[in-house]
């Protein structure tokens, strides 16, 4: 019989700490996946925010009935003579009564009410001088006010960017909180098998080869408790509302596309991580047994 | 192989004994006796490297156990083979892979007809696949005797072998300690049965120490 294969007989496989590692495993790939899933989200969210709001930006015209027309062709002409502005193009006014309607509601009376005029801009992946073109318009225009979109961007994307830090950081503390329930399972495992490590010093085995014959076991036991909690987890991801669909909370949360191979990363990096863990705690306790 | 220079040990509570001053040589067959808690199981400790000495100086086979590291210590005892009395066997592997496994855990060869050459030369050969808890206590000094010498060792320790054992039982596992010894492995028992001591001088030339009184002593010719 080889090395490697009594080195997995000479530890029993019964034992609490063995179905500790197990559990925890399971439970803490679980949580990674929607920590993970969490995150993916996030940075899409903040991804298509910035992408939806960027190179675009609207000029909003107030004026008196009869100057509104002849301050939009100003308005237009300064456009259409500043680099970094690719398309402007003037709201019809449906276009602005869907806008309100979202919060005013259907039916709005837009001739009474002394609503301004939109242009909406597409700007060049450049853009334009910001600053220029408003103390243009300011200038040519008074009653014309350009908004980039940013105070609403900013926040957004901020929000989004947090949102996927917290994600990164649960995935850390997970990562760190797995790590820990290990090194104790396998301390509790070094702790109740202390006549197999008695006998092995006695006969002559290196510590690598007493710390090997539990680090194998713990790692294959966190593998398969993660391998299990992931797929647990994105079972349940799948069953979650997707993108678009009549149940708007929730949706769209978790994995699109190649991202759904991310999770799949967890259950080996759980093995590594226990198989470091208790590899750092076998040598420890180790030093203590003659 | 083995050396004591001034060697005292202390658990605590004073030393259990000082002054110890002893040479095994290869090939050599020595006794250890004394009362019960006079040391002996202590001494054979220092001999293996369960234990340091409190003072003086422990060289076990050319090395000083002081200065050993860890994996330096684990290759002394692979040439150190141990009986403990009460075998330490890991109950949940059969005869046959406790018997082999000085070999397994150190990564040298192991082959099959080898652990069944030595089980049956100990007479254990219809036993390979029993586990031991079901032996018998002969049958587990027997092992733990075959245990001990399969990575032919350079010095053999036994700690009371006998001592669960009737007579006839005891006397074939001395022979078999004895067949041993004539190969050319050192031979160091702990045993207060004086008529087992007896019984191998014999058959082989051995020295008898006695520890008594913290200090180790030959013993005399009453034995």
């Amino acid at each position: 019989m080889s090395a490697r294969a009594i080195s997995s007989l000479v530890v029993p496989g019964r034992g609490q700490s063995v179905w500790l590692v197990t559990l925890s495993s399971a439970a803490m790939a679980f949580l990674a996946v929607f920590a993970l899933a969490l995150s993916v989200t996030s940075a899409r969210l903040a991804a298509t925010w910035s992408d939806a709001l960027a190179q675009t930006a609207t000029v909003r015209i107030s004026a008196p009935p009869e100057e509104m027309d002849s301050q939009t062709a100003l308005v237009l002409d300064v456009l259409r003579t500043t680099p970094g502005i690719a398309e402007a193009r003037v709201m019809v006014p449906d276009e602005q009564a869907a806008l309100l309607e979202a919060w005013l509601g259907p039916d709005l009376p837009l001739d009474a009410l002394p609503l301004p005029r939109l242009i909406e801009l597409t700007e060049t992946p450049e853009g334009p001088d910001r600053q220029g073109l408003r103390l243009r318009l300011a200038a040519e225009a008074p009653g014309a006010i350009y908004d980039d979109h940013t105070r609403w961007r900013r926040p957004l994307v901020q929000a989004a960017t947090r949102l996927q830090s917290f994600a990164l950081v649960s995935l850390v503390l997970i990562g760190a909180v797995t790590a820990a329930m290990i090194a104790l399972a396998a301390s509790a495992a070094l702790s109740s098998n202390g006549q197999v490590i008695r006998v092995l010093r006695l006969v002559g085995a290196r510590d690598r080869f007493i710390a090997l014959a539990f680090v194998r076991r713990i790692s294959r036991r966190a593998l398969y408790g993660a391998a299990a909690g992931t797929a647990v987890a994105m079972l349940a991801l799948l069953a979650l509302p997707q993108a678009g669909s009549a149940v708007p909370v929730l949706a769209g949360l978790g994995f699109q596309g190649w991202t759904w191979a991310l999770p799949l990363a967890i259950p080996p990096l759980t093995a590594i991580l226990a198989w470091a863990a208790s590899m750092a705690t076998a040598f420890r306790v180790l030093r203590g047994v003659t | 192989m083995i050396v004591f220079e001034d060697v005292a040990h202390d658990y605590g509570g004073g030393p259990l004994f000082r002054d110890v001053t002893v040479r095994l040589e290869q090939g050599s067959f020595h006794f250890l006796t004394g009362p019960s808690g006079a040391g002996k199981s202590t001494f054979l400790k220092l001999c293996y490297g369960e234990l340091l000495p409190s003072s003086g100086k422990v060289t076990l086979l050319n090395r000083d156990l002081r200065e050993m590291t860890r994996d330096q210590l684990a290759e002394t005892r692979e040439r150190i083979g141990v009986v403990h009395q009460d075998c330490q066997f890991l109950d949940h592997l059969t005869v046959e892979q406790n018997v082999g496994l000085p070999l397994t855990a150190t990564d040298r060869p192991l082959r099959e007809s080898d652990v069944s050459d030595l089980l049956g030369w100990v007479g254990l050969g219809a036993r390979a696949d029993a586990l031991p808890p079901t032996l018998s206590g002969g049958e587990r000094q027997r092992a733990a005797l075959a245990r001990a010498i399969i990575g032919a060792p350079n010095v053999l320790i036994a700690d009371e072998p006998t001592g669960n054992l009737d007579w006839e039982m005891s006397q074939r596992l001395m022979m078999l300690l004895i067949e041993l010894n004539r190969m050319g492995t050192a031979v160091l028992i702990a045993t207060h049965d004086l008529n087992l001591i007896r019984f191998a001088k014999a058959q082989v030339q051995a020295r008898v120490m006695r520890i008594s009184g913290r200090k180790l002593q030959l013993a005399g010719a009453e034995l």
